[in-house]
């Protein structure tokens, strides 16, 4: 109590840093950049490995399509098609699936809906992908031979999208099941997006007379578009680079075609598959160089979906000078 | 109170009740909003004043929880009645909000021309010519007829606000309510809004909460006074602010609380 002494408590020095702390910082920091490391570790390594076969293609592998393991010719362009060809159908497929499902969870659901449907959607990203590859299998393949590919062809048959004869394993599967795939990520940051654009903005919509369809079409998607891109970039980014799905589905063939009903292989795929096979120096070469372009297109992928997701969620994008 | 007899009754509140889930925040209040009036809705904060206002145009029913009971009439008819699409009344009463809430991905050109898109069908010309009035109503026009084009958040914020009242006004409401228009401006920006008042009154009604007494007493040909959820009294503004007859409006108006 104060009884109104002079005499000041033992006061803690002022001058110098606990030497606990000191420790736990240098172990901290040493922990956090020890992920960025092995990242540069990666990618030194894939260009140490794959070296030898960019010395001896150059940039003709980014475009020569021989793939031949024995005369030691090596071109990676089908494998750079298929897959950005089965992420892009991916992304039709399941762009306007996922952006509805954010839309409406956020929207237009009846509130007690909201949680369950969110949690099932997102649970799809829990499933292994060889499970997604089996499923394509023996369920997706055999439905869209028999429901889809007939009809599609009635329909748009004279287009080159859908020449040849359809056995299964094509760059439909590939892309169908990819679809599935990121559809739960694309609607999980779409979702946190949407719920990011505040309710001043679809009040203000609302209160000039528009339709809950109106005010998501005018404020609430312009609002989130950046942030909206990004969800769809990430999802991006996931289909380029899965493997085990795709490698089941698509055909495995080093092929470039048009036509999504013929088999095609993604550089993924090529990886996993034929590691083991690669007996020669090049080879191995050559497939260590497929997986640098993959990591080298994911990564910058990623950091563009990042970025604009981060600026959403900052409000350094749009908004914050209008508050 | 007692409107002048010639007066059309152009909003009125019958017996009206807004609740969130059961908790009662505008209790039984009836009041009439004479046609080309400005009424100030005035009382301390959490009054109820704002939810009040936002069930004129039946906004309040979008919030959490948000239901009314009691009516309001527009024109006589029962804005709450089963037939009538929220969406249309919203249409005939326009709003503008405490923050200005331009879209800030649109120009200034299709923020006011948003108002108008929704409602549809019309030629570019229209557009053009509906853009331009109603920015010219809002005192706006001679600012950015130059950068129509640019973005709306290269406005200030006075500026922002005049826009967003111009977008109410661009689909031709009979009706303005505005919830404290002014709580984020300057006092320039301030007084351009409470001049504009003047101006608008002579097309359209208009209700405006406010929580500054002095505004309330500039702008209003009326002047309501809610407390609690309670309209306490409700008059001509320079009798209400001289003579009120009710005490407690009298210690609010004399800033003995609030």
């Amino acid at each position: 109590m104060d009884d109104g002494s002079p005499v000041a408590p033992d006061r803690p020095a002022l001058v110098g840093r606990n030497a606990v702390d000191r420790l736990y910082r240098a172990a901290l920091t040493g922990l956090a950049l020890s992920l960025p490391l092995l990242l540069v570790a990666l990618l030194a390594e894939l260009v140490a490995s794959a070296w030898p076969a960019i010395t001896r293609f150059g940039v003709r592998f980014l475009w020569t399509s021989v793939w031949d393991p024995v005369a030691g010719v090596f071109g990676a362009a089908p494998m750079i098609f298929g897959t950005l060809a089965s992420s892009l159908l991916a992304l039709l497929f399941a762009v306007p699936l996922a952006l509805g499902v954010a839309i409406y969870l956020t929207e237009f659901s009846p509130k007690w809906l909201r949680q369950p449907v969110a949690f099932l959607v997102e649970l799809l990203a829990a499933i292994p992908s060889v499970v997604y590859g089996l499923w394509g299998i023996f369920v997706l393949i055999p439905f869209l031979r028999g429901y889809v590919v007939p009809p599609l062809r009635g329909v748009l048959g004279w287009t080159p999208f859908l020449q040849g004869v359809f056995y299964g394993n094509s760059l439909l599967a590939g892309g169908v099941i990819l679809a599935i795939m990121i559809v739960p990520y694309i609607a999980a940051v779409s979702r946190e997006v949407l719920l990011a654009v505040p309710s001043s903005q679809r009040e203000a919509a609302l209160g000039m007379g528009a339709t809950r369809w109106e005010a998501v079409w005018t404020a609430v998607v312009p609002y989130g578009r950046a942030g909206l891109i990004g969800a769809v970039i990430l999802g991006l980014g996931r289909a380029l680079g899965e493997t085990m799905a795709v490698t089941m589905l698509i055909g495995n063939r080093h092929d470039i075609g048009l036509s999504v009903l013929q088999p095609a292989y993604t550089m993924a795929a090529a990886v996993a598959n034929e590691f083991s096979e690669a007996t020669t120096n090049l080879y191995l070469s050559a497939l260590f160089e497929v997986g640098l372009i993959l990591f080298v297109v994911t990564v910058v992928v990623n950091a563009l979906a990042r970025l604009m997701i981060w600026r959403v969620a900052r409000g350094t994008a749009v908004g914050s000078r209008a508050l | 109170m007692a409107p002048p007899a010639d007066a059309r009754l152009q909003l009125e509140a019958v017996r009206l009740t807004a609740l969130y889930g059961r908790r009662a925040v505008v209790k039984d209040v009836s009041i009439l909003f004479p046609a080309h009036s400005v009424t100030a809705v005035i009382g301390p904060s959490g009054c109820g004043k704002s939810t009040f206002l936002r069930c004129l145009n039946r906004m309040h029913e979008l919030s959490e929880g948000g239901w009314v009971t009691g009516t309001v009439l527009l024109d006589g008819a029962d804005v709450y009645d089963a037939g009538v699409d929220p969406v249309q009344l919203r249409r005939r009463i326009g709003m503008v909000f405490q923050r200005p809430t331009p879209f800030p991905t649109m120009t200034i050109y299709d923020n006011v021309a948003a108002g108008l898109r929704v409602n549809g069908g019309r030629s570019r010309g229209e557009v053009d010519a509906a853009v331009e009035q109603a920015l010219r109503r809002a005192a706006l026009w001679d600012e950015v007829k130059d950068r129509l084009k640019k973005s709306a958040l290269d406005l200030s914020g006075g500026q922002q606000q005049r826009l967003c009242i111009a977008r109410a006004l661009a689909p031709e409401p009979e009706v303005l309510l505005l919830d404290e228009p002014t709580a984020s401006l300057d006092p320039a920006g301030t007084q351009r809004i409470e001049e504009l008042c003047h101006e608008l009154k002579h097309r359209y009604t208009i209700v405006i909460v406010t929580h500054n007494l002095q505004q309330a007493g500039r702008v209003s040909d009326y002047t309501a006074f809610f407390y609690l959820g309670d309209l306490v009294e409700v008059g001509r503004t320079e009798e209400l602010f001289t003579k009120p007859a009710q005490e407690q409006t009298e210690a609010y108006i004399t800033g003995r609380f609030g």
